[in-house]
């Protein structure tokens, strides 16, 4: 069973290997969203230090949820999906392990990025451990979730913008409790509780999210 | 029959039709009679509140509509998840006919609290625990038929909406709790299962009587709203095409 799993995870990170412009677009989408907000907003120092835990983790979850479609749509595009349903190991396991391969590819990048932005907003560096550890327990969390969308929608008309209505409402708690952490933080109240809540989402939405995707795969694909 | 009842005579769109078309009016008697009751109480009945005034009687509209935005969507949930176990196509028919109200009563909840929260918070609206759950609650159910909308194939639809709606269901405790959990500025629940609610006997008459009549005009429009989806999608049965040759 492990073979299988690691034989997936290998399979994706191979493909987006060879077509690395996939990946590249959505950490460029990542980057220019951040920078648009000092444009929009004003550079003022005082007010990009408040906002930059929440331009930072909205524009993550927008980039992560960019990058959904290509979860499945390609396998479903040649057929790989099929097979993948048919096979004997649970689906449940290589979604979680498509999962673990799409967020390796598009969501570290952006946790690994996130501390370069946020020297753009001035943000000051002692909070720098707490984003970037709120993005890494947050991000497969948004990945997880969005696999559920990713499923349902697949082969849909209208697919990128209805993806992201279904998707976005069930993104809010990571948002606000991932978003919160920094200002926790900052208001001197200490992180650790919200870094505690963001990986007790990550361990529900790892148990439960790739069997709820996997059924909905099999609704989509049938 | 051995005395009986077969409840599973009414799981068919077909005998199941003609019994929504009979309860529905008498459900939208009642709706009309509650709802009358309600507001005479509301209005006529109930004292003046000490602190907020007149202003407070929103609560009639307020709180029921919060109530039925919740039951609705676990209702909805309900039929969905009965009809992806049992492969059931009527009770897919139920939840995407609830889908609908439930959004109208969600929006009816926020659109009266930010109303009632001009007079009294002095402003529209707050990033309050509540009325942020409320609201995504709002989206879940956007959500739910727009995807059912994108789907042309019935059954896929039904299917996927109701994945949709479960992993939903998440929401609606949340927004339950919203104000025991964290402390913000939405009041806590004026009435609960288990201590005495705190306001004035008249008052809780008339919002549960509210709730009555929001409750059964619910039934009452999602029964109408099963027949057109029914009919629209057993067209091609014999019975919707003699139905339709007698309606003629």
């Amino acid at each position: 069973m492990l073979a299988v799993l690691r034989c997936v995870i290998r399979r994706d990170l191979l493909l987006a290997a060879r077509r690395r412009s996939d990946v590249l677009t959505v950490l460029l989408f990542f980057v220019i969203v951040v920078s648009l907000f000092p444009l929009g907003a004003g550079p003022e120092p005082a007010l990009l230090r408040t906002i930059a835990p929440g331009v930072i983790w909205v524009a993550a979850l927008l980039a992560s949820m960019l990058a959904l479609n290509r979860l499945f749509a390609q396998d479903h595009a040649d057929g790989t999906l099929e097979q993948m349903l048919l096979s004997a190991t649970p689906l449940g396991l290589i979604v979680a392990a498509k999962v673990l391969a799409h967020w390796l590819v598009s969501g570290l990048p952006l946790v690994l990025m996130a501390p370069v932005l946020a020297l753009q907003f001035d943000l000051p560096l002692p909070y720098f451990g707490v984003l970037v550890l709120s993005l890494a327990l947050g991000t497969p969390v948004l990945s997880l979730i969005g696999a559920i969308g990713a499923a349902l929608t697949l082969g849909v008309r209208g697919g990128g913008a209805l993806l992201a209505l279904l998707v976005l409402p069930l993104y809010v708690p990571v948002l606000i409790i991932g978003a919160g952490a920094v200002e926790a933080m900052a208001s001197g109240l200490g992180a650790q509780a919200y870094l505690l809540l963001l990986a007790a989402f990550l361990v529900v939405a790892a148990a439960f999210a790739p069997w709820v995707a996997a059924v909905a795969l099999r609704i989509s694909v049938e | 029959m051995k005395g009986n009842i077969n409840w599973f005579k009414y799981s068919s769109p077909q005998t199941f039709y003609p019994l929504a078309g009979t309860l529905a009016p008498w459900f939208g008697a009642l709706a009309a009679v509650f709802g009358a009751a309600g507001l005479y109480i509301g209005f006529f009945v109930a004292p003046t509140d000490y602190q907020q005034g007149e202003a407070y009687r929103i609560i009639f509209i307020h709180v029921p509509a919060a109530w039925m935005s919740m039951f609705l969507y676990l209702v909805m949930a309900f039929w969905a998840g009965a009809g992806l176990m049992f492969n059931t196509r009527l009770s897919g028919m139920m939840a995407s006919a609830l889908a609908p109200t439930g959004a109208l009563f969600t929006f009816i909840a926020l659109w009266t609290g930010s109303l009632w929260g001009k007079p009294m918070w002095g402003t529209y609206w707050v990033w309050d625990a509540r009325l942020t759950s409320e609201l995504i609650l709002l989206f879940l159910y956007f959500g739910f038929m727009a995807l059912q909308a994108a789907i042309d194939d019935a059954r896929r639809a039904d299917r996927a909406g109701a994945v949709l709606a479960l992993v939903g269901v998440v929401n609606v405790p949340v927004i339950y709790f919203s104000v025991q959990w964290w402390n913000t500025l939405h009041q806590g629940a004026s009435v609960s299962l288990t201590k005495a609610p705190t306001m004035a006997a008249t008052m809780f008459a008339g919002m549960i009587v509210m709730a009555f009549g929001f409750w059964f005009y619910s039934i009452a429009v999602t029964l109408l709203r099963v027949r057109c989806i029914v009919l629209e999608r057993e067209r091609n049965s014999e019975w919707v095409t003699e139905y339709a040759r007698d309606f003629r």
